[in-house]
C-alpha cells in the first residue's frame, strides 16, 4: 500500500502493530478546552484520534477546527467527514484545509440523517455518496487533481478511511460492500461497535475468504457499554447496531452501581477474543462521553504502550 | 402522476383575506387521481368555503370549474371570458397548474389549494408513494429499476449506507430501504455482480442543481 503521508496511523500499521484509535466528539459551543481535555485523557493511549464530524446530526464545533486543534497539541488526528452537509466544493475545500495543516487521516462517512439531529427542517446535500468521497479524496492525492481536472498545488496526502458494518442488511451484500469501498480507495476500515462477536467473526471469515483483510487495515470498533439502559437503548433505537440480547441480560443482571465497570470488562474481554482474529488490524474504541475509560481499556487489553514511531 | 394533498382549508380561508368572487379551478389529471384537486374536491372547497363564509355573515360568492389541464394554454383559455368576473382563483392543480393560471392571467391573484408534494404512484387507494425526482438524467438501468435518488434518503449511489436495518431505513422503521429493494431486483435478474461496480459521481446540472430547466424539442416544435 503506497501513500506518500506523514499519518502516524498509517505508519503502526505498515509497521505490523496493532493499532488503537478512538474517537472525540466535539463540544457543542466554542471553547476549544473541551477537546484538549478529552484528547490530554487518551493522548499516551492511542495512535490517533478521530474527531466526529456533527454526529447523529446535531450541531457542533467542526470537526476541522477540532482536528486542527490536535494537530497542534502534536497528536494524529482522523477527519471525520460526512456527505450530508457539504457538496463537491466544500468537501475538496475542507480536504484542502486539513492538508494545510497537515492532517494526514480522514474517515469517508454519509452521515446520520438529519431528522436525528437538532436541524430537522434543514436540507441535506449528499452530492456526492461516502464511496465517492473516498475516490475523491484519493484522485486528489494520487492524481494531484481536483474534480474539476486542473492540478492542485501541493496535493493532500491524506491515509484514506471508511467505515464498514458488518452487521448491515441485506446478507448479501455486507462483504461485497467492503470489497467495493476497496476498491473505491479505501486504505483503512473503522468498523461499527462490535457487540455480536460470532456475527463479526463470520464476517471477517467472509473477507478473509476473498482476500480484502490483506488490501485494507480492518480496525475493529468497540464501545464500552456504561449500563443496561445504554445496551438497550443501543440495540433498539440506534441504527444499524446488533446487541445480542445475552449482552443485554448480563449487564441487566448486574446491579446498577457494577453495570459500569461491567461494561468495561466485557469491552475488555471482545478485544481479548478479537486480538486473535486473523486479518484485524487494530481496534478503534469509541468511549463516548467516557474518554477517561480508555487508557484502562487499552492497558487491560494488552494493547499499552503504544510503539515510538 | 404529480402527487399533491390538501392543503388545511385555515390556510386557504387565510390565503383569501377580503376577496368576494372566488372561483376554486380543478384539474382533471394527476390531482384528480390522486384525489386532491379534481371535480370532487372543488365541491367539497366551495362547499366548505360558502358555508365559512356564511357563518360569518359575509357575501362571499364562490363558484367551481374544473379544467382538463391547467398546464397547457388551450385549456386555460377555455375560463378567459370569465376571469374578469373573480377577484381570485384557488387553483386546485399542482403548483404548474397555479403558476400557469397566475401567468395567464396576470392581474387576478391566484391562489394554490394543494400542496404539491412529488411525482409517484398510487400504492393503493389512498395511498401515494415517491418514484422520482426528476433529475433529467435517469440511472435506473444501472439499478435495477429502483431509483435511490428518490427513494433513499441521502440519495446514495453507492449503497446502502450504515443506517439500514432489517432492510428499513434509518430515518423510518416502516420505510423500506431503497438499496435493499434494488439488491433483491439485481438478485432476481440475477445481476448481483454489478453491485460492486462503483457508481460514478453524478452529474447534478440536470438536476436542479443546473437553475430552472427546459426541455427543447425542435423536431416537434411547429
Amino acid at each position: 500500500m503506497k501513500a506518500n503521508t506523514s499519518s502516524r496511523l498509517k505508519k503502526v500499521l505498515s509497521a505490523g502493530h496493532l493499532a488503537v484509535t478512538s474517537e472525540c466528539g466535539p463540544p457543542r459551543g466554542s471553547d476549544p478546552e473541551v477537546i484538549v481535555k478529552k484528547a490530554n485523557l487518551i493522548k499516551d493511549h492511542v495512535d490517533a484520534v478521530n474527531i466526529t464530524d456533527n454526529q447523529t446530526s446535531v450541531t457542533r464545533m467542526c470537526s476541522l477546527a477540532a482536528c486542527i486543534r490536535l494537530k497542534i497539541m502534536g497528536l494524529d488526528p482522523v477527519l471525520q467527514m460526512v456527505t450530508r452537509d457539504r457538496n463537491r466544493i466544500a468537501l475538496q475545500s475542507d480536504i484542502l484545509g486539513a492538508a494545510s495543516f497537515d492532517i494526514s487521516n480522514v474517515l469517508c462517512l454519509s452521515g446520520d440523517h438529519q431528522s436525528f439531529g437538532d436541524c430537522a427542517q434543514g436540507q441535506n446535500v449528499h452530492d456526492i455518496d461516502s464511496m465517492q468521497l473516498i475516490q475523491m479524496v484519493r484522485h486528489m492525492r494520487d492524481d494531484g487533481k481536483f474534480l474539476g481536472g486542473d492540478d492542485i498545488k501541493r496535493p493532500p496526502q491524506m491515509f484514506v478511511g471508511a467505515a464498514a458494518n458488518p452487521f448491515a442488511d441485506p446478507f448479501e451484500i455486507r462483504v461485497p460492500r467492503l470489497a467495493k469501498k476497496i476498491k473505491a480507495g479505501a486504505e483503512f476500515i473503522q468498523t461499527q461497535c462490535i457487540y455480536n462477536l460470532d456475527k463479526f467473526e463470520a464476517w471477517m471469515k467472509l473477507a478473509r475468504d476473498r482476500g480484502l483483510h490483506e488490501q485494507v487495515y480492518i480496525l475493529a470498533g468497540m464501545t464500552p457499554m456504561k449500563s443496561a439502559g445504554m445496551a438497550k437503548y443501543m440495540k433498539n433505537r440506534v441504527p444499524g447496531m446488533d446487541v445480542p440480547d445475552a449482552l443485554v441480560k448480563r449487564l441487566s443482571d448486574t446491579p446498577k452501581e457494577k453495570q459500569a465497570e461491567e461494561g468495561i470488562k466485557i469491552c475488555i474481554e471482545d478485544i481479548q477474543r478479537l486480538k486473535e482474529v486473523d486479518g484485524i488490524s487494530g481496534f478503534h474504541v469509541m468511549a463516548i462521553e467516557w474518554e477517561e475509560m480508555v487508557p484502562e481499556i487499552v492497558e487491560k487489553a494488552g494493547l499499552y504502550p503504544r510503539p515510538e514511531m | 402522476m404529480i402527487v399533491a394533498d390538501k392543503k388545511p382549508i385555515e390556510e386557504i380561508i387565510e390565503e383569501l383575506g377580503t376577496h368576494e368572487k372566488i372561483l376554486i379551478l380543478g384539474c382533471n389529471e394527476c390531482v384528480t387521481v390522486c384525489e386532491a384537486g379534481g371535480k370532487k374536491e372543488v365541491g367539497i372547497l366551495a362547499s366548505a368555503l360558502r358555508m365559512y363564509f356564511l357563518n360569518q355573515k359575509r357575501d362571499v360568492k364562490i363558484d367551481e370549474e374544473t379544467l382538463q389541464r391547467q398546464c397547457d394554454h388551450e385549456y386555460l383559455e377555455e375560463i378567459r371570458d370569465r376571469v374578469d368576473r373573480y377577484d381570485a382563483i384557488v387553483s386546485l392543480a399542482c403548483g404548474v397548474g397555479v403558476q400557469f393560471a397566475a401567468e395567464k392571467y396576470f392581474s387576478t391573484p391566484v391562489y394554490p389549494g394543494v400542496n404539491t408534494c412529488f411525482m409517484g404512484a398510487t400504492e393503493e387507494r389512498g395511498l401515494w408513494t415517491e418514484r422520482c425526482q426528476g433529475c433529467g438524467q435517469c440511472i435506473l438501468a444501472r439499478t435495477g429499476g429502483i431509483c435511490p435518488v428518490s427513494r433513499c434518503a441521502k440519495r446514495v449511489l453507492n449503497g446502502p449506507c450504515g443506517g439500514s436495518t432489517d432492510g428499513k431505513c434509518e430515518i423510518d422503521k416502516e420505510l423500506i430501504c431503497a438499496w435493499q429493494l434494488i439488491i433483491e431486483r439485481l438478485k432476481a435478474l440475477d445481476r448481483l455482480d454489478d453491485y460492486e461496480a462503483l457508481s460514478p459521481l453524478k452529474d447534478w446540472s440536470t438536476d436542479r442543481a443546473g437553475g430552472p430547466r427546459k426541455v427543447v424539442r425542435e423536431d416537434v416544435q411547429p
